[in-house]
């Protein structure tokens, strides 16, 4: 059988081989001066081949320089973990059913304190046994469909996540939540909005900012809400996540209007250009604006999950090199979405190219680079230059939200004609009719 | 009561935390310095036990959990970033705190690992905002010479500090992160010290060792020993937070009596063959009997719709009466078990009644409704259900603990170096790797540098306190036990006051002060340097400093200048001398009269009553000298 020696390479992994250890083994590792007793630990990726990592018995790791002189033995077998599984409460036949699927990254998680080693929850007991208080919410099932990194996603899982909620729709489910890496867990929250229209339940997207394996993590306060929220009113498409710094309130952000906004804190997450819909406070739903759409179980699920890849996202700077307008369009991208500058703009040296690009039935739109506002393009000259060109306008909507829409609008229909009529039409609350003064959404937004 | 500490088989084991002075904190670019602002934010968390691969989670912690306990962090933004709100990823090691270690580690010629790696070692009690505390190991293996002994150094490691409590309100826990992330040496000592002396001067020459750097901070609070204590028959308690030489001394000696005299209460229980099987969680209702009590806590109690519920423990007649220690008793700690499982105030039980409230009738019924006998004890509690419910548990299992003599636990140093319960003892530390924090890899030229680089040790600095400064050994000592070692240099520096003169006082003196209850700990260290400029200057006078100082202690954050003012004590000129002694002798005429010498005496005596504080015995004796010439 191979041996696991996780992450060592060159020198280091020779002598282990040759010692005949593997990772768990408890060795002891004497040179000249030296004699160290532990447990062999996987290396992280990126280190060199000189050195060895080793668990003393008071539970710290050190990493060892193997010296010439170096020899390890193995002196018996580390503890093997004994993972107990976890027992699934008993169903209380009154609570709201609801199914959670998993796309990746770890939303609950436990630690091999062996190894160090931080493994996914894979099963509903798992979860059970990580946030006990699911069982007096919801009567939770877990899947797992992707095991991905959600820099990883592309729109053909898209496509795949949104035919598995549409199938567990059809199952009677009372709501779904899909958890996901947060990365893109926006464009995500976006992509199923368009594809899984007319939703008779509600479809809550959670993650979370810091790993499950750490007692601070807000992976179980934001699954809590979200699968409260899976039992809620609201059946649309939405994020929950962190309102603020602390853990007293989830928010519930509109699939379509919601951007990750910082790199690192919980409350990255903020509704852009609109008020969330809801936030979640002591495990009470609290609905925070008057228009939404009503959970009905005997609404008819339409489900149009084709996406078209050959779509760009591109955003002008000063200096922009037009040519990178005619690669596009060379590679025979079907649409773009441009980030202009303030109201829609974009640098007359673009003209050319993006005039040709339409002419070839490549459908562009225009949004703003500016994050929070609404383009118009009529206000000066060259936003008129480019509406004239056939530039479309996308009013409010995200260039996320925007890019995810191309997709779907050319996986929907071929002709442009049809795909920029689509484009500004508000499908699922992707565009705003009015732009609201919202001073504390703004600030919130840390704009 | 005197212990043979040889024949009880007393060991200690010291981890001495010292805080090092860095320019930033140990994670990120922070001031490692506590915030003097009001907190600007407030965020609440919730910290989650996880779950390891063995399925194991600190029992106390998890208990704490779903009993609902929240933590409010307090923060200012000039002293703690997103990093310590774990609301960022931790930068690199900072590599300033990575070589005072190494320094260190040199001095207590230990062996220093070849690469460092920070792990996580999980802690949720709330003082550290992410759930556990960055740590690791930077050498391991040295020895220190302490006495003519050998004491080995298990570990050196480096870690972050953690938040400070700044309060705890029911379920809700407040703390202040600006401490969080200070970096912290933490040396181990191996279990090899037996007296409550030795303990003394093995932690005050580790923290010699230390100080000897001048790169780890100083002042109270800065410098933190957890003790590690038993006897024979006994288990291991850990003691947390010694902050004081004198009490690590204290603190030793009356936890190994406190142990002793569990196993004494141990040998009473078995001489009474007490088995666990007799302590039931038979918990009975006795509100009927006590509903119209005159005690205060059962009436609040009931009109909070609450309940008395009791426990009958046989054969524990008068055991809860024993002393362990000064003003702690047997009750005391099932008292604190009560407390900490329960969330309730406090226990009463049979053996203290009549009391509180409760009348000797009362007491009767209690006992004879509950088929108590008169060796039997009956223990009640008063509060919600729940509450007394899981109270009462608490104190059968302590019970049972006690047929066994003393239960391994975390305990807490009080002020008067007593300890208290805190928690059950956690099991094997939980630790695993930090994968923020980039391993640093300990390169040959790097020690190379720091072996060019190695402070005098200890032993030298008393040579240099009493070679420069001309102390005594026994003021260097002193000087150097004490925090005030960079306040003495500064004042020696900047005044012509004699060193003898200013060690005294910031030891001796202060210590005086401390013991007449005079909250000294308190005192800004600038406001002591203030108060010997004015010394300096001829302000006020050496002999008012202890008025000075109770006076400035006792009015925080208000200048020793104006303590002078407010106490009259500005030096007298040598006129006003002269009138005031003038004055004393027209009001005595009959002092002119005795012979000189001893109308000399007289007058002094009673001009200095008047001055005193205000002027020097010496210019006293000079203006008496002077108006009474022969
Ligand atoms: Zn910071």
């Amino acid at each position: 059988m191979q041996k696991d020696l996780t992450g060592y390479r060159g020198k280091a992994l020779d002598l282990l081989i040759s010692s005949n250890v593997e990772v768990g083994s408890l060795i002891e590792v004497v040179d000249e001066e030296t004699r160290y007793e532990g447990v062999l630990m996987p290396r992280y990726e990126l280190a060199d081949d000189e050195h060895i990592v080793v668990k003393l018995q008071n539970g710290y790791n050190i990493g060892i320089k193997i010296g010439p002189q170096t020899t390890i033995q193995q002196i018996g077998s580390g503890k093997k973990p004994k993972y107990q599984k976890p027992s699934i409460p008993k169903s209380r036949p009154n609570l709201p059913r609801v199914a959670i699927v998993s796309t990746g990254g770890t939303i609950a998680s436990r630690v091999d304190y062996r190894t160090g080693a931080v493994r996914p929850a894979l099963t509903a007991g798992d979860l059970y046994a990580v946030v006990p208080e699911l069982s007096d919410v919801a009567e939770v099932k877990a899947e797992i469909l992707f095991s991905i990194l959600s820099e990883n996603m592309i729109p053909k899982y898209w496509s795949k996540l949104a035919r598995k909620i549409a199938q567990i729709v059809k199952t009677g489910a009372d709501g779904i939540v899909v958890t996901h890496g947060t990365d893109t867990l926006g464009y995500t929250a976006a992509a199923m909005s368009f594809a899984l229209q007319n939703l008779p339940v509600p479809v809550v997207l959670v993650g979370a900012q810091r790993s499950s394996d750490r007692p601070s993590s807000d992976a179980a306060t934001n699954l809590l809400a979200a699968v409260k929220m899976a039992t809620g009113p609201i059946a649309e498409v939405v994020v929950a996540m962190h309102k603020g710094l602390g853990d007293e309130t989830i928010l519930i952000h509109r699939g379509t209007k919601v951007r990750k906004c910082h790199t690192s804190r919980r409350d990255a997450f903020k509704s852009i250009n609109v008020p969330p819909l809801a936030q979640v406070r002591e495990g009470e739903v609290e609905i925070l604006v008057k228009e939404y759409q009503q959970r009905d179980k005997t609404r008819k699920l339409s489900l149009k999950e084709k996406f078209e890849p050959q779509v760009a996202l591109i955003k002008t700077y000063p200096g922009i090199d037009p040519r990178i307008i005619e690669f596009y369009k060379e590679k025979k991208f079907k649409g773009i979405v441009f980030e202009g500058t303030g109201l829609g703009h974009l640098p007359e040296e673009c003209f050319p190219p993006i005039k040709d690009a339409i002419s070839k039935g490549v459908v562009v739109g225009m949004t703003s680079q500016c994050i929070a506002g609404r383009v118009r393009m009529t206000v000066y000259e060259t936003g008129m230059d480019l509406l004239s060109m056939g530039v479309i306008p996308l009013g409010d909507m995200l260039p996320e939200t925007a890019t995810v829409k191309m997709m779907w609008v050319l996986g929907q229909t071929k002709t442009p004609e049809e795909a920029g009529k689509l484009l500004l039409e508000n499908l699922v609350g992707e565009i705003a009719k009015r732009s609201v003064a919202e001073e504390e959404a703004f600030d919130e937004a840390g704009l | 009561m005197k212990l043979d500490y040889k024949a009880i088989g007393l060991t200690v084991g010291i981890e001495t935390h010292q805080q090092l002075k860095t320019r930033h904190k140990l994670f990120c670019n922070c001031h490692p310095d506590l915030s003097e602002l009001e907190p600007e934010i407030r965020f609440l968390r919730r910290l989650r036990p996880t779950q390891s691969e063995m399925g194991q989670v600190d029992p106390a912690a998890f208990f704490e959990f779903q009993r609902g306990k929240t933590i409010v962090y307090e923060a200012t933004s000039d002293t703690s970033c997103l990093v310590e709100m774990d609301e960022e990823p931790p930068h690199n090691l900072n590599t300033e705190a990575v070589d005072i270690c190494l320094t260190i580690a040199v001095m207590l010629r230990a062996r220093i690992v070849d690469e460092i790696h920070v792990m996580r070692k999980v802690v949720i009690d709330g003082s550290n905002t992410t759930g556990f505390q960055r740590t690791a190991i930077v050498a391991r293996e040295g020895t220190l010479e302490v006495g003519g002994k050998s004491i080995p150094i298990q570990n050196i490691c480096l870690e972050e500090d953690a938040a400070r409590k700044t309060g705890e309100k029911g379920m809700i826990s407040h703390y202040a992160i600006d401490r969080l992330g200070i970096p912290l040496i933490e040396v181990t000592t191996g279990p090899v010290i037996h007296t409550p002396e030795e303990a003394r001067e093995v932690a005050k020459e580790i923290g010699d060792v230390m100080r000897a750097t001048g790169k780890v901070k100083r002042g109270l609070g800065t410098i933190r020993q957890d003790l590690n204590i038993s006897i024979t028959g006994g288990a291991i308690i850990e003691v947390k937070g010694v902050q004081r030489l004198e009490d690590l001394q204290k603190v030793t000696r009356f936890e190994a009596r406190r142990q002793h005299m569990l196993l004494v209460i141990r040998n009473e229980l078995r001489n009474r063959k007490v088995i666990e099987k007799n302590l039931q969680e038979e918990i009975v209702d006795v509100t009927k009997i006590l509903e119209h009590s005159n005690c205060k806590v059962i009436k609040d109690a009931l009109r909070r719709g609450g309940v008395v519920l009791a426990v009958k423990i046989p054969s524990f007649g008068e055991i809860f009466g024993l002393e362990l220690g000064p003003g702690i008793r047997f009750g005391t700690e099932v008292s604190d078990y009560a407390r900490f499982w329960g969330g309730v105030g406090g226990i009463f039980h049979t053996d203290e009644l009549p009391a509180y409230g409760i009348s000797r009738n009362e007491k009767t019924d209690l006992m004879n409704s509950t088929g108590c006998k008169e060796r039997d004890l009956l223990v009640f509690v008063a509060d919600e259900r729940e509450r007394c419910e899981e109270a009462l548990k608490a104190v059968v299992e302590r019970c049972k603990q006690a047929i066994d003599g003393v239960p391994p636990e975390t305990r807490a140093s009080t002020t008067e170096g007593t300890t208290r319960y805190m928690r059950p003892r956690p099991g094997a530390e939980r630790m695993y790797p930090e994968t923020d924090v980039p391993p640093i890899t300990i390169k040959r030229e790097r020690l190379e540098k720091i072996g060019q680089d190695i402070p005098q040790m200890p032993r030298d600095l008393i040579r240099k306190l009493t070679v420069v400064y001309g102390l005594n050994k026994k003021l260097a000592d002193q000087l150097s036990d004490s925090p005030f070692l960079d306040l003495f240099e500064t004042i020696i520096n900047e005044t012509s006051l004699p060193p003898a003169l200013v060690v005294v006082t910031l030891t001796e003196t202060l210590k005086s002060l401390r013991r007449d209850g005079i909250p000294v700990d308190t005192l800004d260290e600038k406001e002591i340097y203030n108060l010997f400029l004015l010394v300096d200057s001829g302000r006020t006078i050496k002999e008012a400093i202890p008025d000075l100082l109770t006076w400035i202690s006792n009015n925080r954050g208000r200048p020793a200048e104006e303590a002078v003012r407010e106490l009259g004590l500005e030096r007298l000129g040598d006129k006003q001398l002269k009138e005031i002694a003038n004055r004393i002798l027209d009001e005595n005429p009959r002092i002119s009269q005795e012979p000189l010498r001893r109308s000399r005496k007289i007058l002094l005596g009673l001009l200095m009553k008047e001055v005193r504080g205000r002027a020097e015995a010496e210019e006293a004796i000079e203006v008496v000298n002077r108006l009474l010439s022969s």
